[in-house]
């Protein structure tokens, strides 16, 4: 019935079979890999038959293949966008040089380090959504849920495979320790602070899909402009993958607030005991949710300053988003940019030089893709005639990380005291009634093309099936 | 009666901006670089898109699959879709036309038919191979990786004083595969930039050579290119990429991309017939599967081939001195001229009608399978000639049509 080819232990498109001691040396990382899925895979599932997409090649044909599949029997492989010959390296101070095909010394400690850091949030997120599935939606929804994780899979995956290929030794320490640590561990957690948050009940999963998940689209993009051509293949395949996370998250928020809209509707009311009491999630309760994993994941792009970022940039391992696409000398030398600072309580602008903001530079990139999909969240508001409008807080609100570490700002961009400040985080940050509540909501929907009360139904289901298709069967 | 339906209508590929979550994916899988987006919305090029699907199943979100059938004149640009945020409801002009056609008993009939009236284009071919047929290759190399290709000859096939002046243009292919079956295309990117500072987008050439290569042994195709001087519109314009193909010198190099097409292929079992119909550059993929054949020509096999091939004059027809060459008893060839000097113009459906006969009789063959090509404006004549010619002949065309589509046996290509 399903023309995966099972036959290959790790489907792959960089001949693995002519590297031996490459094959023998994955071979063994990847009994460690599936018992590391059993342990902390998605609870309960090992024995659904999951309608899954998997990518069984590069091109257009071969990498959305569709069947339904048990998830230990996921073909995660190692696959790579096809290499474009003579690729030049196209920024920092390398540019016009071949791009690498192997790590020269020089870069080694570095590439390693943002290799690890990539792979890391890989398994985090597995790690982080390993109870969902218990308190599904629906059986769609079930399905989206284990179709990002198996991909969270293969793109640890596939940064395994770039620690074993070029880095040696400690690659292959890497590697391991890539299965051993967790998420929210005390002793030996996850390598950023947002991977070791919770993903405690649905709404949040689709806000960490949305806004988290974007974060890696643009970690993704940036790398894959990398003049280490194996990286850049790497990420710019997974990008492909990722997409589809970021639709779970972008569709899932847009149809609980669809519903929420619909039931305000029927009600005429906008009083939140009212609707909470309908079984739906108040408006006020989802922009708090958006606050929250908003300043959260901006934090992920690290200091708006950084001696780091500029290196990487210079040295070519780690381009801007669509670096290709801008009309600059993509050297910047003596260019500025503009950042944020806090003076005498106010905040002000202030110029560096660019390339020392490189981590602000993809944050102000992230944060205009991200501002797009709440303005299309809005839109559905609209068309259900309600005049609320969600909106992201200021970049500056609730950060733990950079200029803002310390500060405390209000969502319009007013820096405020911290007698203000905790007199009004029960309005700005999810309070844990807030979370109590969603929480009650949970509960399993399994029937097909049933769906919780609290979210709509998608507008298609996944692959052109039906809605109510059998997403999921369980045996 | 049969009256003439001469509306162009497009299925027109939209995505819908509600749904769409513009995470680029489309954009990364065309082959041919017919979506492009700004900040607002992805959109998909009327002109560029030629339906390969490619982009489908790698969205995310459905969004792409999107089709709304107008009137070719009035295709939604990409300028008035960057404004959208939803998508236009299926339109009135082109259903009219259509129920106009049914009316007429013309070829839109079966097409308003369907129930959401969207399908039209491909409904009116097979979208799926001869049973017979040998799997393509599609997407192999793609316009992020394509393949560097050698001219090693450029022909003009027409007489140097017709103003038609296409040429019969042969790329080596050195050691690397691009495996190719009769029937596929290329895509050739034309070096430059198009005014808007993007890379031209790919232009698709059908295959004129056999599997085993223009020189048979050899890993080289050829192509039959029209250098386009005039657009549809008959205002003049010279063409990006034929120009660029029809000035190429020996020894120069063609960025390529593909193999595309993985339908109009030909059947492989040795009693299968052909029926070909085409216009000027449309005989390309008719003389890939000719010469196919000739060059297997086995003892016993029965499978005949029919031509009807137009063209304006005798001397702006491709491959009109070879084709004479043929045998008769190998195939049937019918010539079309419409502006031949002193004669009354005949196109391809008037000629197909004064052999209604002997196209009746493979119409009756369930071995028979048909392919047009060349340009759009000659599907509707074909179509309503076969329609004619199998109700004269007691096929009722009504159940005959949907028949040779669902057995993959009816293939259009026109451009
Ligand atoms: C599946 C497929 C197979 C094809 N096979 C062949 C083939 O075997 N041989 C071949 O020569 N062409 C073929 N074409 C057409 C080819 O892809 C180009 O459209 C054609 O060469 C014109 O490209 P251009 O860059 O020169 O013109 P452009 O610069 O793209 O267009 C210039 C102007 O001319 C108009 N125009 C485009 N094509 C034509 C035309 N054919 N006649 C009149 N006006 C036109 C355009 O609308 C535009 O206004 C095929 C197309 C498709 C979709
Ligand atoms: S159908 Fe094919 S040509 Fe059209 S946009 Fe999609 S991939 Fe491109
Ligand atoms: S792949 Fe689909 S969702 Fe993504 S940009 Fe294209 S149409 Fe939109």
């Amino acid at each position: 019935m399903s023309s995966i080819n099972y036959s290959e232990k790790i489907p792959n498109n960089v001949n693995l079979a002519d590297d031996r001691t490459l094959q023998r040396a994955l071979e063994q990382w990847q009994p460690n890999f599936l018992s590391w899925w059993g342990d902390m895979g998605p609870e309960g599932s090992h024995g659904y038959d999951v309608y899954l997409r998997t990518a069984v090649s590069v091109d257009a044909g071969g990498w959305a293949h569709f069947d339904h599949v048990k998830m230990p029997d996921y073909r995660w492989g190692i696959f790579l966008t096809p290499g474009q010959e003579d690729r030049k390296i196209h920024f920092g101070e390398h540019k016009g040089e071949a791009a690498w095909q192997e790590v020269p010394g020089e870069h080694r400690a570095n590439l390693r380090r943002i290799i690890v850091t990539q792979g890391d949030t890989e398994p985090a997120s597995v790690e982080q959504q390993r109870h969902l599935g218990l308190t599904a939606p629906s059986m769609y929804d079930l399905r989206n849920l284990f179709q990002v994780n198996v991909e969270e899979g293969r793109h640890l995956w596939a940064m395994v495979y770039l620690l074993h290929r070029y880095f040696g030794r400690d690659g292959r320490e890497e590697a391991e320790a890539l299965l051993e640590r967790r998420s929210g561990d005390a002793d030996n957690p996850r390598i950023l602070g947002a991977f070791n948050e919770k993903t405690p009940d649905w709404l949040s999963f689709y806000m960490f899909t949305y806004f988290t998940d974007r974060d890696g689209k643009f970690q993704l993009s940036a790398l894959a402009e990398s003049g280490f051509d194996p990286l850049a293949r790497t990420t710019k395949f997974m990008l492909t993958e990722e997409a589809h996370h970021m639709f779970v998250g972008e569709s899932g928020v847009s149809r609980v607030i669809q519903r929420t809209a619909q039931v305000m509707n029927e009600l005429k009311t906008d009083d939140v005991s009212k609707i909470r009491a309908a079984g739906v999630i108040d408006l006020a309760t989802i922009q708090r949710y958006i606050n929250f994993h908003y300043s959260v994941t901006i934090d992920l792009f690290g200091a708006d300053q950084s001696s780091n970022a500029a290196t990487f940039y210079n040295s070519g391992l780690k381009g801007r988003y669509e670096e290709g696409k801008r009309d600059d000398d993509h050297q910047l030398n003596g260019q500025m940019y503009r950042l944020l600072d806090v003076q005498d309580g106010k905040l002000v602008e202030r110029e560096v030089p660019m390339l020392n903001a490189m981590n602000e530079v993809l944050r102000d990139d992230y944060i205009k893709d991200s501002v797009a999909g709440v303005g299309r969240w809005n839109k559905v508001l609209e068309k259900a005639g309600i005049d609320v409008r969600l909106t992201v807080p200021h970049k500056a609100f609730n950060r733990q990380i950079g200029t803002f570490a310390g500060v405390r700002v209000a969502p319009d961009g007013r820096v405020i005291s911290e007698a203000e400040w905790q007199a009004n985080q029960a309005k700005w940050l999810p309070t844990p009634e807030d979370r109590a509540y969603v929480a009650s909501l949970m509960g399993r929907v399994m029937e097909p093309g049933k769906f919780a009360n609290w979210i709509a139904p998608p507008a298609m289901g996944i692959n052109r099936q039906p809605v109510d298709f059998e997403y999921v069967r369980f045996n | 009666m049969n009256g003439p339906v001469s509306i162009e209508v497009l299925k027109q590929h939209l995505i819908d901006p509600e749904i769409c979550i513009r995470c680029n994916t489309c954009e990364e899988t065309c082959p041919i670089d017919a979506i492009t987006h700004d900040d607002n919305n992805y959109v998909v090029r009327a002109d560029v898109c030629n339906g390969c699907m490619a982009c489908v199943s790698p969205c995310p979100t459905g969004a792409i699959d999107n089709w709304r059938t107008v009137l070719r004149a009035e295709a939604y640009s990409i300028d008035e879709q960057f404004t959208w945020d939803v998508l236009p409801a299926q339109g009135t002009t082109a259903d009219d036309a259509l129920r106009a056609g049914q009316a007429e008993g013309g070829v839109g009939a079966q097409a308003a038919a369907e129930p959401a009236g969207i399908e039209v284009d491909t409904v009116r071919g097979s979208t799926v191979p001869p049973w017979s047929a040998a799997k393509p290759y599609v997407n192999l190399y793609t316009h992020k990786a394509p393949l560097r290709a050698t001219v090693v000859g450029n022909y003009r096939l027409t007489e140097a004083a017709t103003e038609s002046d296409i040429h019969h243009i042969v790329l080596d292919f050195g050691t690397t595969p691009f495996p190719v079956l009769e029937g596929q295309s290329l895509g050739i990117l034309p070096p430059g930039t198009a005014p808007d500072g993007r890379a031209h987008h790919a232009r698709q050439y059908s295959i004129a050579s056999p599997r085993d290569g223009e020189r048979k042994g050899y890993n080289n195709i050829s192509l039959t290119v029209k250098r386009v001087t005039q657009d549809y519109q008959g205002k003049r314009v010279d063409g990006v990429c034929s120009n660029y193909l029809c000035d190429l010198k020996k020894g120069d190099t063609v960025e390529v991309i593909g193999p595309f097409g993985n339908t109009f292929l030909m059947p492989n079992h040795a009693d299968s017939h052909l029926l070909m119909i085409c216009t000027g550059t449309g005989s390309a993929p008719m003389r890939a599967m000719t010469e196919y054949r000739r060059r297997r020509r086995l003892k016993g096999a029965t499978g005949k081939l029919m031509l009807f091939f137009g063209a304006r004059t005798q001397e702006e027809l491709p491959y009109f001195g070879p084709l004479l060459n043929l045998p008769k008893d190998f195939i049937d060839t019918n010539f079309a001229f419409s502006r031949t000097p002193g004669q009354p113009k005949r196109y391809v459906q008037d000629v197909m009608r004064e052999r209604a006969a002997d196209v009746a009789q493979l119409l009756r063959d369930d071995s028979t399978y048909i392919y047009v090509c060349g340009l759009k404006g000659m599907e509707d004549g074909v179509l309503q000639a076969l329609q004619a010619i199998a109700d004269q002949h007691g096929l009722a065309w009504e159940t005959l049509w949907p028949k040779l589509k669902r057995d993959g046996r009816l293939h259009l290509e026109t451009y």
